[in-house]
């Protein structure tokens, strides 16, 4: 594997008590880093959980607690967000089902903590997707993307319609039917996400069964162009298979679940990346038994860099271009070359016009 | 050891390479630049200000430069980027220096949630800090420099930080910003007083910065008690006229002012109740500066 400098946060990401030894150099740095990452609030728990709080030195406690008062704030809009969905997709014969960051938060999952994020994401059956749309519609979401094309090619190409947004709030809502986009070589029927889906205690409200979050989360980080939030995510990994790993059985139903949505490589990266950048504790047999015949040289030698929080103390003169690559590999697994091409040519001409502003 | 002992070539010297590191009340802030009137801007306002070492922990890491050398010779622009960020569009090259001053009060604002930050300057005589919150136009910052260059001690001119622990004032004492008329009106005012280059045709129309004065430099990490919460308002030609304000009001009028009141939530809302309890409210219309140091003076006995 290649040689990897391990950067000051994932040093303490996997052991937040190695942190009472840092100099002040130290610590401005592992904030820095965690900054950048968008991971200090989650920073800020890990110490807190481990009790050290009062032995951090002021001025990084004040950062900490600073990013700790926002994801304080962020809970508090996010459980009212999630209720006003509740009570918009009342009227709709659908299960409300929520995905990554509520769906943590919901479920109280360890990887909620300190995970900040500015969309609900939800997932409908396919057939279910204009009743969704009507009801949110009336309740006050209304789409952005008012482009022809656009709304055309998220809904006949896309895993989801393009984002709404409330009028009054300002929060933003993506309704996805499946998980990943239709094109995708190795898509999942989302079918059978939805039928393994758990009820909340108390609530009508679901989320995906425990090793379906945890693909979930792979599919959606190794399928990723941008890693601006990479290792934000793999630390999710790292929580989610750390909590759930005490379930009975979990590994054996892990491995069974990828095979059944055909989701054997996101999970085999997800495993080998998260025990060599977060130690994360994963049985032998099981990275043994995720393994696929895969170039790891080369996807070592992009993963290694772009999932490294993007700071210039992480990176080196590869990492430009490992994320480059890897922007241009998710767009290669998401489409066929027959649909990108024409896709690309006439975003750019359309880009040229002006008619086009990201 | 102040930046005032350092020499220009050195200021410029550690802008071009790691970075003028100094310490700014609080916070420690690293600033790198290329460009040669940043070393000027902080010889004239920030020389009171103690310089760190590398070993120091370090807040706040800034930069200005230009976004591509490409565009040097024709409207040539300026870029603040915080640790790699970019926050803002990039500015004509001359208004750098400026930029650093908006650049940090977003540093401070966006990252500094264990204060509840009140747009407001604040200053303090006899262990009384006095808050003038503001919206542009109040005159807040005409009247902060004004008092401070008749001896009251600058915590802040643009915001307030009121430690939601321990519900002191805390100090960024740096420098005033001026718009427009209230330039010659301080200059006028008190000729000792000094202001920074002027930036000319920024958004907010001419900028000058009153260099803080040394005492409240060297206090910048005392706190101070709040004392009187004044909402000024410069009306032309008017009479110097404080009126009592509710503190019903004068708490409604506050939280308007904060920055970051929305994400403290109910630690925001105690912090400024508490805030208010232990105030004296007034409302304060003037137009002549003399009458209203006497006054403020006064009040501070």
């Amino acid at each position: 594997m290649k040689s990897f400098q391990q950067p000051i946060l994932c040093t303490v990401l996997i052991d937040p008590q190695l942190a009472l030894t840092f100099t002040l150099r130290q610590w401005d740095l592992l904030i820095r880093q965690a900054r950048s990452a968008n991971l200090l609030a989650r920073l800020g728990y890990l110490f807190e959980s481990a009790e050290l709080l009062n032995q951090l030195p002021t001025q990084a406690l004040a950062h900490i607690m600073s990013a700790q008062a926002y994801a304080d704030r962020f809970y508090i809009s996010l459980q009212r967000e999630i209720s006003c969905i509740q009570e918009a997709l009342h009227s709709v014969n659908a299960p409300l089902v929520l995905l990554k960051g509520s769906a943590y938060f919901m479920a109280g999952n360890i990887a909620a903590k300190g995970r900040l994020f500015s969309d609900v994401d939800i997932l409908v059956p396919e057939d279910k997707l204009p009743a969704v749309e009507d009801a949110l519609m009336k309740a006050g979401w209304m789409t952005n993307t008012i482009d022809p094309y656009d709304q055309k090619y998220y809904r006949q190409w896309m895993h989801e319609i393009p984002p709404l947004r409330h009028l009054k709030r300002q929060t933003t809502i993506d309704v996805h039917h499946n998980i990943l986009p239709k094109t995708t070589q190795f898509c999942p029927d989302a079918n059978k996400l939805l039928a393994n889906s758990v009820k909340l205690p108390n609530q009508n409200i679901w989320i995906l069964a425990p090793e379906d979050r945890v693909l979930h989360s792979a599919m959606h980080l190794f399928h990723e162009g941008e890693f601006a939030q990479g290792l934000r995510d793999l630390s999710d990994l790292d929580l989610l298979l750390k909590e759930f790993s005490t379930q009975v059985n979990f590994w054996e139903k892990l491995l069974l679940r990828a095979n059944e949505v055909q989701q054997q490589i996101p999970l085999f990266y997800a495993l080998r990346y998260s025990k060599h950048i977060l130690q994360t504790p994963i049985p032998e047999s099981v990275l043994e038994a995720s393994k696929q015949r895969i170039n790891t040289t080369l996807m070592d030698a992009l993963f290694l860099r772009a999932l490294l929080p993007d700071h210039d103390s992480c990176n080196d003169k590869w990492t430009g271009l490992a994320r480059s690559l890897l922007f241009i590999r998710s767009h290669w697994l998401k489409m066929p070359v027959y649909l990108m091409v024409p896709h690309l040519i006439r975003k750019t001409y359309r880009r040229i016009l002006g008619k086009e502003l990201h | 050891m102040k930046l005032d002992t350092l020499s220009k070539k050195t200021v410029v010297r550690a802008l071009n390479s790691d970075g003028l590191r100094f310490k700014i009340g609080g916070f420690n802030v690293c600033l790198s630049s290329s460009v040669p009137a940043v070393a000027e801007h902080l010889l004239c306002l920030y020389g009171a200000f103690d310089v760190l070492d590398n070993t120091a922990f370090i807040d706040f890491y800034t930069a200005l430069e230009p976004p591509s050398k490409l565009r040097r010779f024709f409207r040539p622009q300026v870029n603040f980027s915080f640790d790699g960020y970019f926050p803002f569009k990039p500015l004509p090259y001359k208004q750098a220096s400026a930029m650093f001053e908006w650049g940090l009060n977003w540093c401070i604002a966006s990252h500094s949630h264990q204060y509840l930050i009140i747009h407001a300057s604040v200053v303090e005589r006899n262990g009384q800090a006095f808050i003038f919150p503001g919206t542009p136009g109040s005159g807040k910052s005409t009247l902060c420099a004004a008092l401070v260059s008749r001896g009251w001690r600058l915590l802040s001119d643009e915001m307030t930080l009121l430690s939601v622990n321990d519900g002191c004032v805390y100090p960024v004492p740096r420098p005033i910003s001026l718009k427009n008329r209230s330039i010659d009106v301080i200059q006028d005012f008190a000729p000792d007083a000094v202001i920074g280059e002027v930036f000319k045709n920024t958004a907010k129309g001419s900028i000058g910065h009153v260099r803080p004065s040394d005492d409240s430099v060297a206090l910048g990490e005392i706190p101070a008690q709040p004392a009187k919460l004044i909402f000024p308002k410069y009306e032309r030609d008017s009479n110097t006229v404080l009126t009592p304000l509710s503190k019903s009001r004068a708490l409604l009028k506050a939280a308007e002012n904060c920055f970051n009141y929305n994400i403290l939530g109910l630690k925001g809302f105690t912090s400024l109740s508490n805030l208010i309890d232990a105030s004296d409210c007034y409302e304060f219309k003037y137009s002549h500066l003399e009458e209203a140091v006497a006054l403020f003076t006064d009040l501070a006995h």
